[in-house]
């Protein structure tokens, strides 16, 4: 069966930075993957080449059977297939969680208001947050914004995830909620390609992890034999700093 | 947490607008305001002759100058927001004209723009004064709202125009949705400071003997030698006016932030 994301060779170059050289990776339908890596080893931007934030400037990107790095392709129909949350949640602030919600739904994919909120709020209820509908995010702590933003991205229905450091912005006691919720997603099939440093969650989820150091693959592999016992030295001296 | 500093441009500069919690300015509002109130109330009772009549005749002008200052403040808006809009554009040749618009228009003063837009293009069309007024106006006005509108779209994070497009918006809808209603609150305090600048700047139309305020008081003084006297009305009439709408303008912006925080 063919990959929901397939990236081949991908290159990056930002004037001469080559922030990602020749990435290769595969993720399954309903698979979660966890991409560590430094900081500067090009995993955030890898990401954002899949939903089109960023251009690559060589390989493939494919979601299915479409091409996401062909520079002709339907950028914004290929965001709506992709959802994204941020590390900085990037909620909009002069929506009540409902409309930050709601306002994709309706006016990219033309959803009639009554059907767009009834998602909305079924969808807040899914992150626990059925009684935050009209709060506006500044009225949300760190936690609660970030479940919104991942409420918001379903929303749109997409047939993949995209988690930017989702935790790094986040108190401590906050990341737990913001994680919980994306290990139900994981449990409910979604496929997720989540950029993190979070232990628990690719102990609790993750179904492959990758290193990437350098705008290169390392090394790939299911979490317990990464973490435990890493083939590459790069990956060990990395392990040895966050674990 | 990241990103919880919300942007705010600050202009301090001739800004008449009192800042929320500002004891003192308010104060200063306050006794301004009906002081110059007062003074309006007081003259004609205090000395009829001659302020009657100078506050009889002085109402048309007070209508021109409204007129010429709402209309160019509605066509400004609109222009600068377009220009706001182009000198941020991707586009280089819409970038490069607006660029220069705001280049060209800051770096001439509005007098000699009116005297050029009246009296040397009246060489090629002839247009009634007031709507050379308010084109001068508009042209001038335009360029200044269009820093501010981009300095406002600027001033909303990168990272809201990023989840709007991951959203599968397209740039406009983002711009309609997203940016702008968070830009319209950025800039409302400067946008109100241009528009009371607007209002005292409006009396250099009395040059094209647009019948505005000031010209009506010149009309009477020079009819009657009460210079002193009409003056003072004249400044007396702006100074309430001014105060007023910054009044208005820090109101606005009070209620934008209490309804949408």
């Amino acid at each position: 069966m063919l990959p929901r994301v397939r990236i081949l060779n991908a290159h990056k170059r930002f004037g001469k930075l080559e922030a990602v050289r020749g990435a290769s990776l595969e993720v399954q339908k309903g698979e979660v993957v966890l991409v560590i890596g430094p900081s500067g080893s090009g995993k955030s931007t890898l990401l954002r080449c899949v939903n089109r934030l960023e251009h690559l400037n060589s390989g493939e990107i494919w979601i299915d059977e479409e091409l996401v790095s062909d520079p002709h392709v339907d950028v914004r129909h290929i965001r709506e297939e992709v959802g994204m949350v941020f590390q900085s949640f990037n909620l909009f602030p002069h929506l009540s969680a409902l409309g930050n919600i709601t306002m994709a739904p309706r006016i990219v994919k033309k959803m009639p208001k009554e059907q767009a909120e009834a998602v909305g709020l079924a969808l807040l209820e899914r992150v626990g947050l059925a009684d935050k509908v009209k709060s506006y995010p500044d009225q949300l702590s760190g936690g609660q914004q970030q479940r919104v933003a991942i409420a918001r991205a379903l929303a749109m229905n997409p047939k993949v995830m995209l988690f930017d450091e989702p935790t790094s912005a986040l108190d401590p006691e906050m990341i737990k909620e913001v994680l919980d919720v994306m290990v139900q997603l994981a449990k409910d099939g979604m496929t997720m390609l989540v950029v993190s440093h979070e232990m628990g969650f690719a102990r609790a989820a993750a179904h492959k992890v990758i290193f990437m150091d350098n705008g290169e693959v390392i090394e790939t592999g299911p979490p317990e034999e990464l973490f435990s016992s890493p083939r590459e030295e790069r990956t060990r001296r990395f392990l040895k700093h966050i674990l | 947490m990241a990103e919880v500093k919300k942007p705010r441009i600050e202009v301090s500069d001739g800004a008449l607008i009192p800042e929320k919690g500002e004891k003192a300015t308010f104060t200063a509002w306050r006794i301004s305001f009906f002081g110059a109130m007062a003074l309006l109330v007081l003259l004609p009772f205090v000395s009829p002759h001659p302020y009657r009549q100078i506050i009889a005749f002085l109402p048309d002008g007070i209508l021109a100058t409204f007129e010429v200052t709402v209309l160019s403040i509605v066509f400004a808006l609109f222009l600068g927001l377009i220009t706001g809009l182009g000198r941020i554009s991707r586009v280089k040749i819409i970038n490069r004209i607006a660029t220069i618009y705001v280049e060209v228009i800051r770096g001439i003063p509005l007098l000699v723009q009116l005297f050029y837009i009246y009296y040397a293009m009246g060489k090629i069309v002839q247009v009634p004064r007031l709507v050379a007024a308010i084109t001068a106006m508009t042209v001038c006005y335009g360029a200044y709202l269009g820093e501010i509108f981009r300095a406002g779209i600027q001033a909303v994070p990168k990272g809201q125009m990023e989840a709007a497009l991951a959203l599968g918006m397209s740039r406009w809808q983002a711009m309609r949705r997203i940016i702008l209603p968070q830009t319209i609150k950025i800039v409302l305090p400067p946008v109100g400071n241009e528009f009371i600048a607007l209002l005292k700047d409006s009396s250099l139309v009395s040059i094209l003997a647009v019948a505005d305020l000031l010209r009506r008081g010149r009309e009477y003084a020079s009819k009657t030698f009460y210079y002193f006297e009409t003056y003072t009305v004249v400044a007396l009439v702006y100074l309430v006016l001014t105060l007023f709408f910054s009044k208005l303008v820090s109101l606005m912006e009070e209620r934008l932030n209490r309804r949408a925080p």
